[in-house]
């Protein structure tokens, strides 16, 4: 594989994981459980959209197909797409969706801190911009776990079985295939191992402060993301987002 | 690839609005909130205007989301350039996913357009990437007169990771304030409340 072709499946992972998510918060549209809450829910979607689109339109420039960000997101069906399985995880009840999101968000924020320094000049400034946006997505949903964690009995219970339930999706991250060790190598990409460190403190230490059991680090990891392997999930997510263009191709408003 | 930004001045605005007397600000105070062509005066038509004219224009240029303050006064226009009859123009987006990122374009395209330039070409520039620190003196006057706390010192990693500095009310002055949600009606603001005059208000967050 040449340094442009792992390069394009690299940034494409980090597009569809954030589109994907973006896409599973929108979900909560007049359905989260106070204003404050759907506003918060739907800028966090909002921000990750936007990185997404940072991201795909570079993939396809390296692509060099005469594609665009938006054949990228509504064309391709779910062996095609990168995004990591713990996003296309449902949204669950509320402790379900701030879990996700949580682990999510430390993953995204060491990595995109990371990348900040890639030798590609393109990645490390849709990094820094992306970077500023997610300091704040973490710093929300790190106060949601202690918040539900150190709350009432039921809320201490249910944050505890979400992150018990998702725990599994939660490692595929740090698992570097051939495109990650290329990229690392090439000095563009994140060394992993460096990340899950930095990652697996952040997640003790909140879990911790939450009064919450961390589950074994060492446990089974879900993993497949990385090669188009999905849970079923994924399909129902694009039949409802890439509706209007399958149905409709090329339709434009 | 990513463009070479070396020549990116470090400050957009070498031209300075008007200072923010009583009249503007009472004027500001009644602004129709959808229209954002008002009070654009400037007029190129046969003529080739020099950069600091068509500054002086983006000036009048109002943000969609907040149309108290100009594109200018955000620092999202970062660069003028004359390339023979073209004008280049440079805007840097303010969050990744802001939804009125087109709609700014188009505005300023407008606008120009308008005044007379007919041939312009519009980028954007991502790196360095926006911050809160290029907004105006007047940009902050402006938001404050609005209602809208502006941000506070500069986007620090401190200031970015929860050691918020005290934001002072824009209704009362009061720095006895307390934030309700990290995420307001827009991407770029936080809700606070104060605790003094008990008015809800937004927090333009520092990033």
């Amino acid at each position: 594989m040449t340094n442009q072709e792992a390069l394009t499946d690299y940034v494409l992972r980090l597009g569809d994981s954030a589109l994907i998510l973006g896409q599973r918060l929108c979900e909560w549209c007049g359905r989260a459980p106070a204003v404050e809450e759907e506003m918060a829910l739907m800028n966090v979607g909002l921000d990750l959209i936007g990185q997404a689109r940072n991201w795909m339109e570079y993939a396809v420039e390296l692509q060099g197909q005469g594609q665009d960000a938006d054949q990228l997101a509504f064309t391709r069906d779910a062996h095609q797409y990168r995004n990591l399985l713990l996003v296309e995880q449902p949204n669950g009840n509320y402790a379900d969706t701030c879990a996700r999101q949580y682990f999510y968000d430390a993953w995204h924020y060491f990595t995109l801190k990371a990348l900040c320094d890639s030798s590609d000049a393109r990645v490390a400034e849709i990094a820094a911009k992306g970077l500023k946006e997610v300091t704040y997505h973490l710093r929300r949903s790190s106060e949601w776990i202690k918040r539900l964690g150190d709350g009432t009995e039921q809320s201490h219970a249910k944050m505890q079985a979400a992150i018990d339930e998702i725990w599994t999706y939660t490692g595929e991250a740090f698992i570097a295939d051939a495109v990650d060790e290329q990229m690392q190598a090439a000095g563009i990409g994140v060394d992993l191992a460096l990340i899950h460190e930095q990652w697996r403190a952040h997640v003790e230490a909140t879990l911790q402060e939450a009064t919450l059991t961390c589950p074994d680090m060492q446990a089974y990891m879900q993993q497949g993301s990385k090669q188009g392997i999905h849970t079923e999930r994924l399909g129902f997510i694009l039949a409802e987002m890439q509706f209007l263009q399958r149905a409709y191709p090329h339709s434009t408003w | 690839m990513a463009q070479a930004h070396d020549n990116a001045p470090d400050h957009p605005v070498h031209y300075q609005v008007p200072e923010l007397t009583d009249s503007l600000e009472a004027s500001l105070r009644s602004a129709d909130l959808i229209t954002t062509d008002r009070g654009r005066t400037l007029d190129f038509h046969g003529r080739r205007p020099s950069l600091d004219e068509v500054w002086a224009l983006l000036a009048q240029v109002a943000d969609p989301e907040v149309p108290v303050v100009s594109v200018v006064d955000l620092g999202i226009v970062r660069e003028l350039v004359w390339a023979k009859e073209v004008l280049q123009v440079y805007i840097t987006p303010t969050y990744s996913g802001c939804p009125a990122t087109e709609l700014i374009e188009s505005e300023i395209k407008l606008a120009l357009m308008q005044a007379g330039i007919a041939q312009v070409s519009m980028h954007q520039r991502i790196s360095p990437a926006w911050t809160t620190d290029w907004i105006t003196a007047q940009g902050r006057a402006k938001l404050k007169a609005y209602g809208i706390a502006p941000p506070e010192g500069s986007a620090s990693k401190a200031a970015l990771f929860g050691q918020v500095q005290e934001v002072t009310c824009p209704h009362c002055n009061s720095q006895n304030t307390q934030r309700i949600s990290d995420f307001g009606s827009t991407a770029c603001k936080s809700l606070y409340k104060c605790n003094a005059c008990l008015e809800p208000f937004e927090y333009f967050k520092c990033i």
